[in-house]
């Protein structure tokens, strides 16, 4: 049998293509996983700056900087960009990277898919930003797109429309490619049940997005009709119904907001494990929590529109079938804490980060129980209440995994740590400015103040200043993260041990190789159902 | 350029992607510039067209190539299937998206318009539009596009359906053929089912001009012309897909690719074509008879 020393032959045999073409047409998971990355970075920093301009214009009340079209592009793009652009992207890098690894797989299933998945994406986030210069400037209905106010507009619907498709298109390609990886490639010995919860809640999440990216595709199909085809979906007068566009697109937008954060659950029931120098508590109980969150997560959609007159039935079905999902979540919550009880604690900057990502997710877990009241959320829909519940949920769940990960697997990446002080800094100016930023925003909703406008009561200016200098904290701190990116690439910084992280080796398969891991086929010849444990 | 790991094919270097990206940008971009009055814009998109087709050629024909080579052990072609599986359930949920629509149209919003309801829009529909008496079909309270008749089911529809139903059939009589190694079966079952399926389309074609010049049912004829034409339209479309699918497929056993037990090209195409099979049972169900 090979050792792993043969499998450096291997590599040389078949290195990395040299220049831009080996980014272009390589198949290898890891440069595909890097690829993501980059690009998520990319769009986090394009998304950011949005961000940092609907932040400046709220600075003071009146107009100032941007006239309030622009303003309303810019929500609108902030959060497309955001979702489709930074977070999703930077989880599918990271299941490129670590799934293979962690089931003992040589790649991803179907390697010439993985590289199309991600090939869109360029071309799809150019498709959509074009729209910024055309007449009418880009789409400024907000993200859920609802018409009749999205057919009103100008030139930018069906580029923005497009964009939507080729989207949707790399996601259920990439979702179609590791749920094959999952099923066909696990190593001898990897059962489902001793599958690494990273892998488990990226099976689900590809699952629900398979499911409901095709429902968004056909949504936004049918705007597309009723605007140039003479359609009436959404028109009453022909018949059809506004509201219809709702119940599809909150179809996909609610599941869409499990598809961030679930990626995120798995990253976290990682690292808590390994700086707690424990087992994860109960592991069954998360795969089974993981699977019933995505399965509520299908049938809670219309918690999104208790607004728009839903028959009282209705109404009290999604209210009861939404507080449902805070019992598997409850799970997970109590697992993670479980998971450190009496364990040997250490707050490295990923542990910090998980630790972050607890509070925050939690916080905005329980707004989300608040405002799963169909009449208490006849008060909080549409003020800044729920802006600030869904940052919570969104930035505190899902980019703050994306952060936690990033650590923690930087190292058996590059093969470089990252100076654990910056690291500390990133984490701290983080936080700080992301509470800065977002926990005045539900006292200015409580008090009444809208989502989506320009300007505002004189009497919220105190709090939107405090948000807007937590804006920028948060939003520069970023700048951080790419500097410690660029230093581990650049191969500066101490060298990584193969574990990394004290006792991580008993933590999953990864761990037991190399770092950098070998860039071809990770097990070649390696005989790992010894190394699968039973957790 | 591509090493097996264990025997897994694991291939190297994928030069058409890309070109699917630019061919797909390029074809959509200029869709768009045409949807906005820009003159250039068919133009693109047909060269986008173009280059999207010049890349499943070559993609396709790359991987056809391996195949023959023998590159694809069992596993990988497991991943092929699984592929496949998962591609269709996402085409079946597309289809859901527009049935769901559909139901809730007719269970919901019609009911609404005609004053049903006291949370819904009812109670404000019937001082909008007065008088409305909800009934399917239905242009809406505006009657948006006149007068128009709806498509009768016992009619070509009811021969379509037995059309497909029977190419159903066809297509296992090919598998049955495939798998005891009979290729003058397996081909005769590929050209009938290819032939049922392009007298389907030829059959809807005749029926799309009927709706247009003599009854005045098109996509402009409120909700039920936009449910007709939208559920039909992308079923046709998948029914081409479908057919040129099992061309491709016969062309390659006319020259001699597939055996009993290689032949994963043929069993998606046959999945492929079952899947538009059983959406062609929901559409008349809902769209035609009920």
């Amino acid at each position: 049998m090979a050792t792993v020393a043969d499998t450096h032959g291997v590599e040389h045999e078949h290195g990395p293509a040299k220049g831009i073409m080996r980014w272009i047409t390589t198949t290898n998971h890891k440069d595909i996983g890097t690829l993501y990355l980059c690009f998520a970075m990319a769009m986090f920093l394009v998304g950011g700056a949005m961000a940092l301009i609907i932040r400046a214009e709220l600075y003071q009340p009146g107009l100032q900087l941007v006239d309030p079209h622009f303003f309303n592009q810019m929500t609108t793009l902030h959060a497309l960009i955001m979702v489709f652009g930074a977070v999703m992207p930077a989880f599918a890098g990271f299941a490129n990277w670590m799934i293979p690894p962690m089931i003992g797989a040589p790649d991803m299933a179907l390697p010439r898919l993985n590289n199309w998945s991600f090939w869109v994406l360029p071309f799809a986030a150019t498709l959509l930003v074009i729209t910024l210069f055309l007449e009418g400037g880009a789409v400024a209905s907000g993200w859920t797109l609802y018409p009749p106010l999205v057919l009103q507009m100008g030139d930018s619907l069906p580029f923005t429309i497009f964009t939507v498709h080729l989207l949707g298109l790399s996601s259920i390609m990439a979702s179609i490619n590791i749920i094959v990886t999952i099923f066909n490639l696990r190593a001898p010995g990897m059962t489902m049940m001793k599958m690494p919860m990273f892998v488990w809640t990226w099976l689900i999440t590809a699952f629900l997005l398979i499911l409901v990216m095709p429902v968004l595709a056909g949504a936004v199909t049918m705007l597309l009709t009723d605007k140039f085809f003479d359609t009436s979906f959404f028109n009453a007068a022909g018949g059809g119904d506004p509201v219809l566009f709702q119940h599809l697109f909150w179809f996909f937008g609610h599941p869409e907001v499990y598809i961030i954060v679930l990626p995120a659950f798995g990253i976290i029931s990682h690292v808590i494990p390994v700086f707690s120098r424990k087992p994860l508590f109960g592991k069954n109980s998360m795969v089974f929590a993981t699977a019933v969150i995505g399965i509520l997560s299908m049938i809670v959609w219309a918690h999104h529109q208790y607004t728009v007159g839903m028959p009282v039935p209705a109404e009290l079905y999604f209210m009861y079938a939404t507080m449902l999902i805070a019992v598997p979540t409850g799970v997970k919550v109590f697992n993670w804490l479980a998971t450190m009880w009496k364990g040997s604690l250490t707050f490295e900057t990923p542990m910090l980060h998980a630790m972050g990502f607890l509070v925050l997710f939690v916080f905005g877990g329980f707004t989300g129980i608040m405002m799963s009241q169909a009449p208490a959320d006849l008060y909080y829909h549409d003020n800044y209440f729920i802006v600030a519940h869904f940052h919570y949920t969104l930035v505190g769940g899902g980019v703050w995994g994306i952060f936690a990960g990033f650590f923690f697997w930087l190292p058996k990446w590059t093969g470089r740590m990252y100076d654990e002080r910056l690291g500390k800094l990133h984490f701290w100016l983080s936080f700080l400015g992301f509470n800065l930023l977002f926990m005045p925003q539900h006292f200015l909703g409580l008090a009444g103040m809208p989502r989506r406008i320009p300007d505002y009561a004189v009497q919220f200016t105190e709090f939107n200043q405090m948000s807007t200098v937590g804006a920028f904290i948060f939003g520069f701190a970023q700048l951080l993260l790419i500097y410690i990116a660029y230093k581990a690439i650049k191969g500066e910084g101490e060298k990584a041990t193969d574990e990394v992280w004290e006792g991580a080796k008993s933590h999953g398969l990864e761990w037991s190789l190399s770092s950098p891991m070998p860039y071809h086929h990770s097990f070649e010849g390696v005989d790992i159902s010894k190394a699968i444990k039973d957790e | 350029m591509s090493t097996a790991s264990g025997s897994y094919y694991l291939p190297h270097v994928a030069k058409w992607p890309i070109l699917g990206s630019i061919g797909l940008f390029t074809m959509l971009g200029g869709f768009s510039l045409k949807l906005i009055g820009v003159g250039v814009g068919g133009f693109l998109m047909f060269v986008g067209a173009l280059i999207v087709i010049g890349m499943m050629f070559g993609w396709f024909g790359e991987v056809i190539k391996e195949g023959l080579q023998g590159l694809y052990n069992h596993q990988v072609e497991r991943s092929f299937r699984w592929g496949m599986i998962w591609f269709i359930a996402s085409e079946v949920m597309f289809f859901a998206c527009f049935f769901g629509s559909l139901f809730y149209i007719r269970m919901y919003v019609v009911p609404w318009l005609g004053g049903e309801g006291t949370t819904g829009v009812g109670e404000y529909t019937n001082m909008l539009w007065p008088g409305y008496a909800p009934e399917w079909p239905t242009n809406g309270p505006a009657r948006i596009g006149g007068e128009f008749e709806p498509m009768e089911a016992w009619g070509i529809p009811a021969l379509n359906t037995l059309i497909l139903l029977s190419s159903g059939v066809t297509v296992t009589w090919a598998h049955w053929g495939l798998l005891k190694n009979d290729r003058p079966q397996f081909v005769k079952g590929l050209i009938a089912t290819i032939a049922l399926g392009f007298t389907f389309v030829l059959f809807q074609a005749y029926e799309y001009y009927h709706a247009y010049t003599e009854m005045g049912l098109t996509l402009g004829a409120g909700i039920y012309g936009s449910t007709f034409f939208m559920l039909t339209g992308f079923h046709g479309m998948h029914v081409t897909i479908g057919a040129i699918f099992l061309t491709v497929v016969l062309l390659r056993a006319l020259r001699g690719h597939f055996d009993s037990e290689h032949h994963f090209a043929f069993e998606a195409a046959a999945w492929y074509w079952h899947f538009v099979d059983v959406v062609w049972l929901g559409l008349f169900i809902f769209v035609y008879w009920l």
